[in-house]
């Protein structure tokens, strides 16, 4: 089964974003496919490539960055979301003056179009947060 | 647009218009979607239904105006705009004074409009 997973809570608060993360992990490991991964509103911040999470907790970035190097899936944030929250590529980051890109490299921006796009092509379009 | 494009989607919309960025997302998902041609619904209930509220005026608080918003939606043809009948009741709610025209679902009938879609995205 296709899914497509649309993430909008905030990886430094609550669970919904470590879920999603170790959703995605089971999807796989059974065997399905995730065409793309969404980050709307503060589900953005996950694409913070310099973050620190404290030595005693579980890294919010390395399970993805993970993922996306193991599996053919897109890390999509979306731009209107990722530019309020200071999540820049190298692009955008020249386009608006900023001194430097914020968003790891495994992450891109792109419009709301590409989680039209995911959901209309997924069996199963899952949230998490909101 | 890859993939096929005759799924349905329906927008569960539970945040009030000005306690977080989530009602405004929300929306701008909804006119994603219709700008791509999909058929796209919206189900306002709990505090959601407080965006439905008659006359919205945010210019001292310096935010966006989520009426006005609202307002738009037919524009882009969305016209299923669905409210729960029973958190309009609760707070009060003039529905024939609210900035888009809606039709109020009791609990039963909401059961059914959810099960009638492809996709649930709940904000």
């Amino acid at each position: 089964m296709n899914y497509a997973l649309l993430v909008m809570s905030s990886p430094f608060s609550g669970q919904g974003a470590l879920t999603a993360a170790r959703f995605a992990c089971s999807v796989l490991a059974r065997g399905h496919s995730i065409s793309r991964v969404f980050f709307l509103d503060a589900g953005t911040s996950s694409g913070a490539a310099a973050a620190v999470t404290p030595q005693d907790e579980e890294d919010r970035l390395q399970p993805w960055v993970e993922l996306a190097e193991q599996h053919p899936l897109e890390l999509i944030l979306c731009i209107a979301s990722a530019l309020r929250y200071g999540m820049l590529d190298e692009t955008e980051a020249r386009r608006y003056e900023k001194p430097s890109a914020t968003i790891h490299p495994a992450f891109t921006v792109s419009g709301l179009g590409q989680l039209v796009d995911a959901g209309a092509g997924a069996d199963r379009l899952v949230t998490f947060g909101g | 647009m890859a993939g096929n494009s005759d799924k349905s989607l329906l927008l569960l919309i539970r945040h009030s218009p000005y306690g977080s960025s989530l009602a405004r997302a929300s929306i701008d998902v909804a006119l994603a979607a219709a700008a791509f041609d999909q058929t796209v619904s919206l189900l306002f209930l709990g505090d959601g239904v407080l965006q439905l509220l008659p006359d919205q005026d945010t210019a001292t608080g310096g935010l966006r105006n989520m009426g006005k918003l609202l307002a738009s939606l037919p524009l882009y043809d969305i016209e299923q705009v669905y409210v729960d009948a029973e958190a309009a009741a609760r707070y009060q709610l003039d529905l024939h004074g609210a900035p888009v025209a809606t039709q109020a679902l009791d609990r039963e009938a909401m059961s059914r409009l959810l099960s009638s879609h492809d996709h649930l995205l709940g904000f």
